[in-house]
């Protein structure tokens, strides 16, 4: 048996995870906060990401660009919503959903219009903070860092701060939440802008590994939302949970087939084969592997 | 019921001039063909929209059951030397059986659950058509180029004339079929599916076998049209087939108008023309302009064209009573 | 007198006869005394938007050449539009610029699926496919389809040229391969499997594919290096070759490195996967690589940005498109010159095929197009160059790579 090649497989299955369970953060976020799945949240990740670069290229250093881009994402997102999404509280959520796709081709169309669609190098700020091993890259060791980080913060956020838990009853129960003088408009605001930034670092987290184009998170997003629906679309540490298994997932299929050493699925169909294996976990447990089961009522 | 008579002679008239519209001189082959993928994306579009307007399930992969028609009908022509019209109802027959299979277990999911189910098979089928173990049937990669029909019986028109009329006369047994379903007591079963579903559970209605048919007559529908599609086009291929025609489609039936049937036509032109149009606004960022247009037909018409003109009809019905 | 005159009369129908620039006019649909219109699609929007740029330059390089005077005095009407990579939409656009817009002819339409799709349709209706944008070997088939012809060299003669230098210059090779599991990827499985041989197909201990929307390949490299690959052929497209450039190095796997000339591109595939991992990479290319230093000189490349500069101001000039765009559009300039008064739809062709040694300013030093009444591929050499780290260099003789 050829552990190198195991190993290999398993610790590049968890770098890729680790990207997976950054987007799925997001849309965690925007779902605690709206009750929706944001499609254009990879899109609109990927247009903050060129937005650092644009910054860092300007000659600003790393960490200023990383947090001017945060607060310029948040206020995109706050904006999004109070001008284009605010508009559609009261449409079928089909409705709103094809506006997240107008929103999706709209962010992807623009960036590429205004950076071009070359690749872009993106710089990681853990190079000279981490050690470089054979095994593990230092970005990747700081992309679980900052995703421990961001974890942390959201649970706190919201379950100990009266602005999260005023949040989670907006997007719960809006009618209620207002009798009891949660401003629910604004709710909404905050969490597509605390999505948006979450986003922007997921983006600024995942570029450095693939490189920066307008198709940056074109594949990344279904991975990341099967990610959080597998770990359970309410909890942001399933959510992560579920990047990593997502990941090693993947790569044990390859590796299995290597040691057995046929192909059947191959990398042709890992991520069909996953993808089902997800499927069916959620046809077994519909509230993902960690999410709370939340009852009807009639 | 004179409602309905007035319904069915409105279809008539419609489907009259549908008919007549190829003969209009001035009205160019192309201009034909383009109508007939009108009429192409209708018939999909009426599949998505008996499973997701009606019956309220949501899917993000019917360019799958489109995929899979287009690949019956290529297979059979190119390979068997089949004509065109016998690989309709074949590609009819085979996607309402993986519809109705892909189906069973769709039915325990729910809203975004199935979004990524049905997601992940608009991924998985373009990529299962190149696999290496069908590639004698499907061409793999490179995908099956198959010959336009002529006109039967040595009638006097034109290729793309002889498709538009055969697509139409398809269309139209589709479109009667369907309404002659949904109205009645299946329609209601599925509406109350959709509305109240545990209300329907207890009123006797089996919703879990409405809900696996359901999604199989809808990929019965999505995959007549992908049939159609393929031989028009005269040409498959993986990369026709991609998540962005699944994502189309479910523009298409938003856009037209959610549980109406007129509203397929509506999302049909709509899937056809605008993405011509945003490439002629700019050649920059089309996906700009289309995106733009998407937003804007929403906030106007949050239910659809159908549903907008229904709504305009109304008001100024009420106007002129008022008066 | 009479019969002086008869002299005189004949001289002059002699003189008509032999001076090609009096003989009579001749148009099809799309040419006129004032224009010529050309028909052409390419993906500006969706997943493959990156190509759209081939399209805008090559509208600038007529609008150059508008702007000096035309075509043997005609303007050249460029009509380009979107086809999003989606062949049922090329097959729609590609007939509205024939039915409707009436060009004389279809140009560097982008894609193989896309290509196939309109292929039939065009040789049924006599109109010209020229120089199409892909480097499968099936568009030099001038006896099953006479109006449909490639440009670059194709992908599959390119692998094949790779695995027969590994054969003469890598005794032990053991070689790993990355392919994108498309028609693309496929082309390069093919022509690396044909220049082994059946012999020596054992050499070839890993054949490893990716789709497009794999977010990274790593898993894909650990595979190579697993089956120890000591030769690796990147034939991935540039997003995936640069990752796959700098996991190599990251896994501390050292193969003889070869890459497609797709993915060459010093300023956006090698800098970004990083310039120390990309040394010693081999390629064989037919375009000057503009970003390179050892062309800061060079007179071409100099027509070349003075050209970006004035008709691309925005353009990024890392952007390999805009040299193959410019390039591509200067073979049909020359087609078209050529083909003087007689714009007929079958002369074009007739020119288009009687290309001798024609050497363009963006192409490698030695890399002549040809192309004759059963030689229907164009670019037929390829150079190899070895990356040093900053520059290209190039090495061994121009290399013939006629399609088997």
């Amino acid at each position: 048996m050829n552990w190198e090649f195991v190993l290999h497989q398993a610790t590049s299955g968890l770098a890729n995870g680790a990207i997976y369970a950054s987007v799925a953060l997001a849309l965690v976020m925007i779902y605690t906060a709206t009750e929706h799945i944001n499609f254009a949240q990879g899109e609109m990740a990927m247009f903050s990401c060129y937005i650092a670069w644009q910054l860092i290229d300007w000659g600003l250093p790393y960490w200023v660009a990383f947090f001017c881009t945060i607060a310029i994402s948040f206020a995109g997102g706050v904006a999004i919503e109070r001008v284009i999404l605010k508009r559609f509280h009261n449409a079928p959520v089909l409705a709103v959903i094809i506006v997240f796709i107008g929103l999706l081709v709209i962010f992807n169309s623009i960036a590429g219009w205004i950076w071009s669609t070359v690749l872009k190098q993106f710089p990681s700020p853990f190079v000279d903070i981490f050690p470089t091993t054979k095994l593990v890259g230092p970005h990747q060791l700081g992309v679980v860092l900052t995703i421990l980080i961001i974890l942390t913060g959201l649970y706190l956020f919201f379950r100990f701060t009266p602005l999260g838990l005023a949040m989670r009853a907006a997007a719960q129960n809006p009618v209620s939440a207002r009798l009891v003088g949660v401003r629910v408009n604004w709710m909404l605001a905050l969490g597509w802008g605390l999505a948006a930034a979450v986003g922007a670092v997921a983006g600024m987290m995942v570029a450095p590994i693939v490189f920066l184009d307008p198709n940056l998170m074109a594949g990344i997003l279904l991975y990341g939302f099967a990610s959080a629906l597998l770990g359970g679309i309410s909890n942001p540490g399933g959510a992560v949970l579920g990047g990593f298994i997502l990941g090693l997932l993947e790569n044990g299929i390859i590796v299995v087939e290597n040691l057995v050493g046929v192909t059947v699925f191959g990398n042709e169909l890992k991520l069909t084969v996953a993808l089902i294996v997800v499927i069916a976990v959620l046809i077994f447990k519909p509230s993902g592997l960690f999410g709370k089961v939340r009852v009807k009522r009639v | 019921m004179a409602g309905i008579d007035k319904n069915l002679r409105w279809a008539g008239i419609v489907l009259l001039l549908a008919i007549l519209l190829p003969f209009i001189p001035g009205v160019s082959d192309y201009r034909i063909f383009q109508l007939t993928l009108v009429l192409v994306y209708a018939i999909a579009l009426l599949g998505l929209n008996v499973l997701t307007g009606y019956n309220g399930q949501f899917s993000l992969g019917h360019g799958a059951f489109y995929a899979v028609g287009a690949y019956v009908a290529a297979i059979m022509m190119d390979k068997w030397g089949m004509p065109y019209y016998a690989t309709v109802p074949a590609a009819a027959v085979v996607c309402l059986v993986v519809g109705f299979l892909f189906g069973l277990p769709a039915l325990r999911l729910e809203g975004h659950y199935l979004a990524l189910a049905t997601f992940a098979l608009a991924l998985a089928v373009p990529q299962m058509l190149k696999h290496k173990s069908i590639e004698y049937w499907t061409g793999g990669v490179q995908g099956i180029v198959i010959i336009k029909p002529d006109p039967p019986f040595g009638l006097p028109l034109s290729q793309d004339q002889w498709l538009y009329l055969f697509t139409l006369f398809v269309l139209a047994i589709l479109f009667l079929c369907a309404w002659n379903l949904l109205r009645g007591r299946t329609g209601r079963a599925l509406v109350a599916i959709r509305d109240h579903h545990m209300a329907a559970d207890t009123m006797g209605i089996n919703t879990a076998l409405y809900k696996s048919l359901t999604f199989g007559v809808s990929a019965m529908y999505t995959g007549v049209a992908g049939a159609l599609g393929a031989i028009a086009i005269q040409f498959v291929a993986p990369d026709s087939f991609t998540i962005l025609l699944s994502i189309s489609l479910l523009v298409g039936v938003v856009i037209g108008g959610l549980a109406s049937i007129p509203g397929a036509i509506f999302g049909a032109l709509f899937i056809v023309y605008t993405p011509n149009i945003a490439s002629d606004i700019s050649k920059a960022a089309p996906w700009a302009i289309y995106g733009i247009f998407l937003i804007v037909f929403m906030y106007l018409m949050p239910t659809g064209i159908w549903g907008g003109l229904r709504k305009l009809a109304a008001m100024i019905r009420a106007r002129r009573n008022a008066s | 007198m009479s019969a002086l005159r008869l002299m005189g009369g004949l001289a002059a129908a002699l003189v008509l006869a032999a001076s090609p620039a009096l003989a009579q006019k001749k148009y099809d649909p799309g040419a006129s005394d004032t224009e010529i219109k050309i028909g052409h699609s390419i993906p500006y929007s969706g997943p493959a938007s990156a190509y759209g740029t081939i399209g805008k330059a090559i509208a600038s390089y007529f609008k150059k050449v508008n702007d000096e005077g035309g075509i043997n005095g005609r303007k050249v009407n460029f009509i380009s539009h979107d086809d999003g990579y989606s062949p049922p939409r090329t097959v729609e656009v590609v007939r509205q610029l024939v039915e409707q817009e009436q060009v004389l002819f279809v140009f560097n339409t982008l894609g193989t699926p896309t290509n196939t799709a309109i292929q039939k349709y065009l040789n049924a209706k006599k109109v010209p496919q020229l120089f199409v944008a892909t480097g499968a070997s099936k568009w030099g088939k001038p006896k099953e389809f006479p109006w449909t012809m490639g440009w670059q060299p194709d992908y599959a003669t390119e692998g094949a040229l790779y695995a027969k230098y590994i054969l003469e210059n890598i005794p032990d090779a053991k070689i790993g391969l990355l392919y994108q599991n498309d028609d693309f990827g496929k082309d390069y499985v093919e022509g690396v499997k044909r220049g082994l041989g059946e012999k020596n197909m054992s050499k070839l201990v890993a054949s490893v594919s990716f789709e497009v929307t794999d977010p990274t390949i790593d898993s894909q490299i650990i595979q190579l290096k697993g089956a120890g690959a000591n030769v690796f052929i990147n034939t991935a497209t540039p997003k995936a070759a640069a990752q796959a450039i700098r996991k190599a190095a990251e896994i501390d796997w050292k193969p003889t490195h070869f890459l497609t000339n797709v993915s060459s591109n010093i300023q956006t595939v090698l800098i970004p996967a990083g310039p120390e991992n990309a040394k010693g990479i081999i390629t064989a290319d037919y375009r000057k690589d503009a970003s390179d230093p050892q062309w800061a000189n060079d007179k071409g490349v100099a027509d070349w940005r003075a050209w970006m500069a004035k008709y691309n101001p925005d353009a990024n000039v890392a952007d390999q498109n805009y040299v193959y765009g410019y390039a591509v559009a200067q073979t049909l300039e020359g087609v078209l010159r050529a083909a003087g008064d007689n714009l007929t739809r079958a002369n074009v062709m007739k020119e288009a095929a009687s290309i001798k040694d024609l050497q363009l300013p963006m192409l490698l030093p030695g890399i002549k197009i040809s192309t004759g009444p059963n030689d229907f591929y164009p670019i037929e050499a390829v150079q190899l160059a070895k990356f040093t780290g900053k520059t290209w260099e190039l090495f061994g003789k121009v290399i013939e790579s006629r399609p088997e």
